[in-house]
């Protein structure tokens, strides 16, 4: 059962930093951070962006909900009135009802609340910036969304130095939650949580994708939230998207030698297991496959040629020069 | 009588915070043993207090006090010193600073001083320490290339801004095992790093450990780090142990509802799984509960004695010990 | 979660830095001491027992004491007139306390006619004599004038050419401090050589130079301005460069990323998010920023150019203590130099105990 558009469809996106040093700041340099990314996320689906710091999932994420202006791309979002539209050529007051629709909860709980505000007018802050000006409606609205998220209403006089760093991120999805959204990007949302509360929020989030019929963009490091909650990964390597896949395949039978790796490496509560070594970042080689320093399988087309993405099962798509069937961990 | 293996002995201590708004527990009644040459995995969350523990080995507690309890260590030729007694800024914690037990912090970059380069601060520690000027540059150079420095004299140079994450770990580690202490507290010095530089330096650690027969105290909230380098591992919550086993025995067997609570909240990566999340928050620090610590969150409590008497602390036959009223009756020993 | 909801969870940030300035107990002297110059500043005439401006005959008059026994016998308070006397050796003529000429000291008394704040017009006094007498708790001055009360209404002017002045450094510093740190580049740029240029004036020569540069047949008032307006001029770019400091560095905090994100516009975030973070670190530089002020003043009217007699400051009585013999004779005269120095003491005190707890999220 396909839905017939997707809710968020992105193409070759770009983002590129200029480096400047020297005494005048003159360029010397540029880093791509993102690379001609292109993903599909489909309605009430959990689309998983990994990586390692550096990769460019925060950047493609701040790129999407219009932080960071792209360089190039495209950005298309189906709205429910308007249809489709594409974000990138919509000026700031033209998106500006569009951000009730798109939101987003971030990494750190003790920075990404202002701590000068009460938890009411934190919550409230989308509904006010898009034009609700009733003060008791939004009184109620943010009463709602708080005991969505597992908070009493009398929390709403409180500062945030109030509560514990898990208490602070519900704050956060209750921001994010106040007008309504179709897609919510989760920039890290639970990187900076312990274990325990990492786990509630993670279930928080998916009681609410239920409930609310909600799409996600989830940023994260971790496969192991990665694979609870997300329906669809993409993995991405300095800039690119290497691999896109559904969770069972993406987990069960990686296709790209980096993908490999990170689930090799990745640590798991089980002692005496033997540790498997992705060796650290390099230099990124001028041309060819970006991955090729780091990679066991290198081989000669590798330094030659960049690898494009390309599909090598339904709805895997991998960049890779080889349809290695490497077996899974 | 502690075993000759011992190297440190942390019985009933107590650490109290007098802060404006009332008086705060971080450690309280907390019983440790680290033995030579083993790694001991110190398991707890935010607030918990394993950090103003680490901090009270080397007495650096302040604005803390110790309130209660001992802390012995035991040195490499057999004499005891008892580190709760001694003057925190006197000579003899400063010589057992760094030379006997030594620290690695969780954020590479802000541990180093930015004004001055890896090789100065090195050098700075190891000449705190006795090494003679003269030999001092070529120590320095040697303890980075110990700790797989791909080119030690040329970092030696560089300032901390220079390096990367997993980089200037490495330094931090050279220069907390430059003058060979016999115990390391690591405390989360993986948290900041990416999974690739996260393996490479607990392998380095695992492999230095065994090249020095030192003791380490790893201290970490995440429990698949811990399994991969402990010999021991000790749960910590609300300022005492609630659970110590050897590592096979705890990821194996786990005792105490929130040790299990703790195994069944983490996603695994080589399996679909169900998250059953800890219900509830942290207590407030003003605000301890009656009895067991942990019973207002426990799935397991037993009602009119978990929330009102502490449980003390019972060994279990297969080498573990826990502090829960579910286990019997305490075994002294 | 406890239940207990304790009072500092819905501590506003205000609540919170009232909290941690009440431990800096310098500071709260400070602020006390502050709170009375500016009583002084309010009440002015009122407690002053004479007019500032009348002169007499007796000239650098040694500060009068106040008795209570007269031969012997237990009377309200009191002191005694001044005569003329002069020395038969060396024809030397000095002031002597005439003993048998009783003033008893009044409280609440008629005297001098004065308006108090452009509203009130009124004659009564904190304290004084009855009228032919005269009381000088801190002598006379070269013409016979009062020196209790020249101190009194030259605190007035003193104490708040800093407020005024503070208020146009504050409206400029915010301004221009803001467009330059928001947003950034360009105009950024532009701004800031602007501001470096200003800065590299040399401060007094300037000051001296504007205030030569006001015409002598301005009223009082107005030269009270413009002198307030030329020591703004310069003290603004301080401000300006901390505004644009703290507003570059919390451009890219989270919770404004937010902001954006939920759909606020720029002046939104300007107004909501980042100004009330540093009003604390605002207060702390407008507060260190009157004492420099004052001094300015002083300094300018020390020299001449800023305020003139008939109107007194401190800057204007320090004029007459210029000479040696007002150090060993009449030491009276430079009581206006220990105002000067408690009260910016005062302000730089309280300025450390407000930074200090200025932040009341660093724990």
């Amino acid at each position: 059962m396909a839905e017939p558009t997707p809710l968020l469809e992105v193409k070759n996106l770009s983002k590129s930093y200029v480096l400047r040093g020297g005494f005048f700041d003159t360029p010397n340099g540029v880093v791509q951070a993102v690379d001609r990314v292109s993903l599909s996320i489909a309605r009430g689906q959990t689309f998983g962006l990994v990586g390692e710091s550096g990769c460019g999932k925060t950047t493609t994420a701040r790129m999407i909900v219009r932080v960071v202006e792209p360089d190039g791309g495209e950005i298309a979002f189906w709205d429910d009135e308007l249809g489709r539209l594409d974000l990138c050529l919509l000026s700031g007051r033209q998106m500006r009802p569009l951000r009730r629709k798109i939101q987003m909860i971030f990494q750190d709980p003790y920075a990404s609340l202002d701590p000068r505000m009460t938890v009411l007018r934190i919550v409230g802050e989308p509904l006010r910036a898009t034009g609700c000006t009733d003060q008791r409606a939004t009184r109620e609205r943010v009463a709602e969304v708080l005991e969505m998220v597992g908070l009493r209403h009398e929390h709403m006089s409180r500062y945030p130095h109030a509560f514990s760093g898990g208490q602070r991120q519900r704050i956060g999805i209750a921001r994010a939650l106040a007008t309504e959204p179709r897609l919510v990007v989760a920039d890290e949302a639970v990187s900076a949580l312990d274990v325990s509360v990492q786990a509630q929020i993670l279930n928080l989030l998916r009681e609410l994708q239920g409930r609310l019929n909600l799409t996600y963009l989830f940023i994260a490091h971790d496969l192991g939230v990665v694979r609870y909650i997300c329906d669809v990964v993409g993995v991405m390597y300095l800039g690119r998207l290497v691999e896109v896949a559904d969770k069972a395949s993406l987990f069960r039978s990686p296709r790209h030698p980096y993908t490999e790796a990170l689930l090799a490496a990745a640590s798991r509560p089980e002692p005496g297991r033997p540790v498997v070594h992705l060796s650290a970042p390099g230099t990124v080689p001028a041309s060819g496959c970006p991955f090729l320093p780091r990679c066991r399988y290198q081989k000669d087309t590798c330094a030659r040629e960049a690898p494009e993405l390309r599909q090598v099962a339904p709805g895997h798509t991998v960049s890779c020069h080889f349809d290695l069937r490497l077996t899974g961990v | 009588m502690p075993a000759t293996d011992t190297i440190l002995d942390i019985q009933a201590l107590t650490v109290r915070f007098h802060t404006r708004q009332g008086l705060v527990s971080a450690v309280d009644g907390l019983d440790l043993v680290l033995r030579r040459g083993s790694v001991l995995g110190l398991v707890g969350e935010s607030g918990c207090g394993k950090t103003v523990m680490s901090h009270t080995l080397l007495r650096i507690e302040a604005p803390g006090r110790i309130e209660g309890g001992r802390i012995c260590f035991f040195g490499p030729d057999g004499a005891e010193v008892v580190l709760d007694a001694l003057d925190p800024g006197g000579s003899t914690i400063r010589h057992i600073r760094w030379k006997e037990i030594a620290m690695v912090f969780q954020e590479p970059m802000t541990s180093f001083g930015p004004q001055h380069t890896i090789g100065a601060q090195i050098g700075e520690a190891m000449a705190l320490h006795g090494i003679a000027s003269g030999t001092l540059q070529p120590a320095v150079v040697a303890s980075l290339q110990s700790v797989g420095m791909p080119r030690p004299e040329e970092t030696a140079r560089q300032y901390p801004h220079q390096l990367s994450g997993g980089m200037c770990q490495r330094a931090m580690i050279a220069m907390a095992l430059s003058c060979h202490p016999s115990i390391l507290i690591a405390d989360e010095p993986t948290t900041a790093l990416d999974v690739s530089t996260e393996s490479q330096i607990l392998e380095l650690l695992r492999e230095r450990q065994a090249a020095l027969g030192m003791s380490i105290l790893y201290i970490s909230h995440n429990l698949g780090v811990v399994a991969q380098i402990a010999h021991e591992v000790a749960v910590m919550y609300l300022g005492r142990i609630v659970e110590r086993a050897p590592v096979g025995v705890l990821f194996a067997a786990p005792k105490h509802p929130y040790t299990r609570a703790l195994l069944r909240s983490i996603p695994r990566v080589d399996r679909d799984c169900s998250l059953e999340a800890l219900s509830g928050n942290i207590p407030e620090p003003f605000a301890r509960p009656a009895g067991c610590s942990f019973h207002p969150r426990c799935p397991d409590r037993l009602v009119g004695i978990c929330d009102q008497v502490a449980p003390a602390l019972r060994r279990m036959d297969d080498g573990s010990e826990v502090c829960c009223h579910l286990y019997g009756e305490p075994a002294h020993g | 979660m406890t239940d207990t909801a304790p009072s500092r969870y819905s501590a506003s940030q205000w609540q919170l830095m009232w909290a941690k300035f009440k431990d800096h107990k310098l500071a709260l002297v400070s602020l006390g001491v502050l709170g009375v110059f500016y009583l002084i500043a309010l009440l002015g005439p009122f407690l002053a027992p004479c007019d500032s401006w009348r002169t007499s005959q007796f000239a650098f008059a040694p500060p009068a004491r106040v008795h209570i026994f007269h031969n012997g016998r237990l009377m309200r308070p009191f002191v005694y007139g001044l005569k003329m006397t002069s020395d038969p050796g060396t024809f030397e003529r000095s002031i002597a306390p005439d003993k048998s000429t009783v003033l008893p000291v009044r409280f609440f008394a008629r005297g001098a006619e004065y308006d108090w704040l452009w509203l009130v017009h009124g004659n009564m006094h904190l304290f004084g004599v009855d009228s032919g007498g005269q009381i000088n708790l801190l002598g006379t001055d070269i013409l016979g004038r009062d020196c209790f009360s020249r101190d009194i209404v030259s605190t007035q002017i003193s104490v708040t050419v800093g407020l005024v002045g503070v208020f146009i450094t504050f409206v400029l510093g915010c301004l221009i401090g803001g467009v330059s740190g928001y947003y950034g580049g360009v105009v950024d740029n532009a701004l800031q050589r602007f501001m470096e240029f200003v800065t590299c004036l040399p401060t007094i020569p300037m000051w001296m130079a504007l205030g030569a540069a006001i015409p002598t047949q301005w009223s009082n008032l107005k030269v009270y301005f413009a002198i307030t307006v030329i020591l703004a001029l310069r003290s603004w770019t301080g401000l300006s460069r901390q505004v644009r400091s703290k507003l570059l560095q919390s451009r890219d905090e989270d919770y404004v990323i937010a902001a954006r994100v939920a759909g606020a516009s720029d002046s939104r975030i300007i107004l909501t998010h980042l100004l009330p973070g540093f009003a604390s670190y605002l207060i702390v530089s407008l507060t260190l920023e009157i004492p420099r002020m004052i001094l300015g003043e002083t300094t300018l009217s020390f020299f001449g150019l800023g305020l003139r007699p008939p109107t007194v400051s401190w800057g204007v009585l320090l004029q007459d203590a210029q000479n040696l013999a007002a150090i060993s004779v009449y030491p009276w005269l430079m009581f206006p130099a220990i105002m000067v120095v408690v009260c910016v003491l005062a302000f730089n005190f309280l300025g450390d105990g407000l930074r200090d707890a200025a932040d009341p999220y660093k724990e």
